[in-house]
């Protein structure tokens, strides 16, 4: 088992260091000059040559890049110029706040889309089925930010129900101890029921709508693999022998229609992350999603870099557990093949 | 399980998420009453306005958290609003000052203290002078408006007092003194961070303030929150009454203006002009608008190359754009008219109205006798960082060019790439706003009119009788030659148009009805000490 994570995370290693060539490069082919945004308003050429050799932008490309890389040997992101601290501080700091509503998302988008999946499979045609069909229809043709402006409007502003808008925590609640990042269960294991309460109650409406966006293809991929399996000839051959109805759908049936359902979750949770950004801007989510997109507005190459780079050490690890479960899930699906 | 047992847990599942939004606690109601919420779209990258590419926040963070020698006093505006008044200079770390033909002598306040608890001595003043015209970029540029370039002319006499030699006299000197640019830093608590590569301790005071201000820094998240707390021991002015201060970043327009309307948070600038008109007509809110002093929205031409190098072409522009409908329907009235004056130049004020107004027969009969009468092609560019208003203002000048034989195409730039290709003054034309912070038609002139041509001058326009006005108005010997002078440049730059003023902004902010003593100020920040929260 170990070995074989070993040998996955070295097959790893082209991809990441593709990554590192790709961002390095779309980030100087991007339009804006860093050294002139910075340089201020009243910048004199001079001043902007100046700021530019203090970045070290006056180098050539190639020159750029070796140091970049010698930079990232010695786990050094560089500095990100908008907020004036060092990139990977920053994103140590922040990814727990996009995973934090990214898996909350989620969690929401499992607990309404599998059973709506299963019902709309073991009730094919009937009305639950076409209402599942417009959830997710629905759910998946909704921009996320308009979700998320929508949500704001009727929970906060009109039904006064929700708290404000305004990022992990009220402003007078101060956030519980660092132990994982995860407010809410930093409080939970600090036995700070109040905060945990109130973090959660920031948590639901970014979920909720990143949530929402997850429903489809959850919903979708149940019903299709749920459907296959309770037409297959096992399921006959359970339903011949007399076993109980509940049984037939969850031993037989769903424990078979499980695999593909991972597949997609493990696709959506990737997608889920970078659909983080909107939903981080719409609610002031300090995560990295929205660190990334304001670097990028003012061409300042090190968080974009920096995030691109977590990003894709997220997914790698991401897609190691998913295939950890495959082989919890389904004994037949060897690791080694 | 059944159906029924399906459908109930999942209307849990669903149920529980929305619940989890009723209320907090209760016991937050005390801390709320003294504290003041801000909230804007940007946050500060910087507590260190030296810093290289400091923000305008950041800016104000460093407004509340340092002193400077002098500040100003105050005034009441057209509306009865408390305004900055910058003929009034007043102490702040200096207790008085003596100003000689050479020399300006100021005495620091007895028991002045930085946040540590370190006093305030003349060393720390000309160690941050001297970092001030050093570390170059902006703060460099900033003190040299005021003539204070050299090291050499700041002198610690003795603990309390301290001298600016001048290198020449320069009406800018003193004003130039309580901009936010001459803060007084620590400097025993920041050299211990200095290090042989970084003698100013640019690195440490990015992210830790060492001022001696009304506010202490007490949480910087950057990109999310700043959170002051209030300098009991003040010496620079009168005891603030707010004695906490959060400030929060909401990018989302339509959040800032939710969280505002329910209560949550106190005061806000940012919001599109359209949001200040309908909160100010629903009365919920207080609505300050001020125009910002010495700024305009304007469209500039290239002069250097045709069609616009031809003054025709250009005062057909000017009497072809839609000034009226941008006021109603981009305003949405919050801003001044810079259009259609009936006698132009009556007096060396700035910014005034000049005379052009919407009137397509002159603009025809101006086009018809220019090199185009039959119209020509162009692009004219906007900054996407200001979309919200710039946007609008091309679509409507699209249009009304339209009219006269002039096709254009927008050609919208990305923030990033804005200065940039201003910098290279390529653009054939192009909208954009400028102000001065130091509120002189001349100051406003040299940045934008003279030939030397800098940044703000994005029209190229090189003109020698306009470069010897505004250079004569600089230096001016008495009052009567710098009016006159100032009515030849202002004259002048109507007359051959090298770009057309449109509107004055304001500068808008809105607050709870409970938040009283708003001022406005130059910098177009919020200042802390002057609020006070019923």
């Amino acid at each position: 088992m170990l070995a074989m994570i070993g040998r996955r995370l070295l097959a790893a290693l082209p991809s990441i260091a593709g990554v590192i060539v790709v961002t390095f490069l779309l980030t100087r082919l991007l339009p804006g000059d860093p050294a002139a945004y910075f340089a201020g308003p009243a910048a004199t050429p001079q001043a902007i040559e100046e700021v530019r050799a203090r970045l070290g932008l006056d180098r050539s490309v190639p020159a750029q890049f070796v140091g970049y890389l010698g930079d990232l040997a010695r786990g050094d992101f560089g500095l990100s110029l908008t907020t004036g601290l060092p990139v990977l501080r920053e994103l140590i700091n922040r990814l727990p706040a996009s995973l934090e509503l990214t898996l909350a998302g989620l969690l929401f988008a499992v607990a309404v889309a599998v059973p709506l999946g299963i019902l709309a499979a073991v009730r094919a045609g009937s009305w639950i089925d076409h209402a599942t069909r417009i959830v997710a229809t629905a759910g998946v043709s909704l921009p996320t930010f308009f979700t998320g402006l929508l949500l704001v409007h009727v929970f906060y502003s009109v039904l006064q129900v929700a708290p404000a808008p305004m990022g992990r925590l009220d402003v007078f609640a101060s956030p519980p101890p660092h132990i994982t990042g995860l407010y809410i269960v930093d409080a939970l294991l600090t036995g700070d029921a109040a905060t945990a309460w109130a973090a959660l109650a920031q948590l639901a409406l970014p979920a909720l709508t990143l949530g929402i966006f997850a429903l489809a293809p959850l919903a979708r991929m149940t019903r299709a693999a749920m459907l296959s399996a309770l037409g297959s000839d096992f399921v006959r051959a359970a339903r011949a022998s007399g076993l109980s109805r509940s049984r037939i759908v969850w031993v037989y049936a769903f424990r078979n229609a499980l695999l593909p359902v991972l597949t997609t979750l493990g696709m959506v949770f990737s997608f889920l992350l970078g659909a983080n950004v909107l939903v981080e801007k719409v609610f002031a989510w300090p995560g990295i999603g929205s660190y990334a997109i304001e670097a990028l507005i003012v061409s300042d190459y090190a968080p974009v870099q920096g995030f691109v780079l977590t990003m894709a050490l997220l997914y790698v690890l991401l897609n190691l557990v998913i295939d950890i479960l495959y082989g919890i899930v389904d004994p037949r699906v060897k690791l080694e093949s | 399980m059944k159906r029924r047992e399906f459908l109930k847990s999942s209307a849990a599942v669903a149920a529980g998420v929305a619940i989890g939004g009723v209320p907090w606690n209760g016991a937050l109601g005390q801390a709320r009453k003294d504290t003041l919420l801000a909230i804007s779209e940007n946050g500060p990258n910087s507590l260190d306005i030296h810093g290289v590419g400091t923000n305008r926040p950041g800016y104000e963070a460093s407004w509340n958290s340092y002193d400077r020698l002098v500040t100003f006093g105050v005034k009441k505006d057209g509306q009865g609003n408390d305004h900055y008044d910058y003929t009034k200079i007043e102490p702040e770390l200096a207790e008085d000052w003596t100003v000689t033909d050479g020399s300006a002598t100021f005495r620091l306040k007895r028991g002045a203290k930085f946040h540590d608890g370190t006093p305030v001595t003349a060393a720390d003043v000309k160690w941050s002078f001297d970092r001030a015209v050093t570390v170059g970029g902006f703060p460099t540029f900033q003190m040299k408006a005021g003539s204070l370039e050299k090291p050499e002319q700041f002198v610690a006499v003795d603990d309390r007092t301290f001298r600016i030699d001048f290198l020449r006299r320069d009406k800018l000197t003193m004003p130039d003194l309580g901009v936010p640019v001459p803060v007084i830093i620590n400097s025993g608590l920041a050299r211990k961070h200095a290090t042989a590569a970084d003698p100013w301790a640019m690195d440490w005071l990015r992210t830790n303030e060492a001022g001696s201000g009304a506010y202490r820094v007490e949480r910087f998240q950057p990109g999310t929150e700043l959170v002051f707390q209030r300098n009991d021991d003040w010496v620079g002015g009168p005891k603030p009454k707010i004695q906490r201060v959060v400030w929060r970043v909401v990018p989302q327009a339509g959040n800032r203006r939710a969280l505002l309307e329910r209560g949550d948070a106190d005061v806000s600038f940012d919001l599109p002009s359209k949001d200040f008109t309908e909160l100010a007509a629903s009365k919920k809110l207080t609505i300050v608008g001020t125009p910002v002093e010495n700024a305009l929205q304007y469209i500039a031409f290239n002069v250097t190359r045709p069609p616009f190098d031809d003054v025709k072409v250009r005062q057909a522009v000017a009497w072809a754009l839609p000034y009226q409908a941008i006021m109603d329907s981009v305003m949405f009235g919050r801003a001044l008219p810079m259009f259609g004056a009936a006698k132009p130049v009556a007096d060396a004020s700035w910014p005034q109205a000049h005379g052009y107004a919407t009137d397509l027969g002159k603009a025809k009969a101006l086009m018809a006798a220019s090199p185009f009468p039959n119209g020509f092609e162009t692009t004219l560019s906007f900054d996407l960082g200001l979309a919200g208003v710039n946007e609008p203002i091309c679509v409507l000048v699209q249009e009304s060019l339209a009219r006269i034989g002039i096709k254009l195409t927008i050609n919208k730039i990305p923030g990033a790439n804005w200065r940039n290709e201003l910098l290279k003054k390529q653009l054939p034309m192009l909208t954009n706003t400028f102000g001065g912070w130091l509120n002189f038609p001349d100051y406003f002139f040299f940045w934008a009119y003279h030939g030397q041509n800098a940044v703000f001058n994005t029209m190229a326009y090189q003109n020698p009788r306009m470069d010897k006005a505004i250079d004569l108005a600089r230096f001016a010997p008495d009052a009567a030659t710098y009016e006159a002078s100032v009515k030849e440049f202002v004259g002048l730059a109507f007359e051959e148009v090298p770009r057309i003023p449109l509107f004055q902004p304001y500068l808008n902010v809105a607050m709870q009805k409970n938040v009283t003593g708003y001022r406005y100020w130059f910098h177009r920040q919020l200042d802390y000490r002057q609020l006070a929260k019923a």
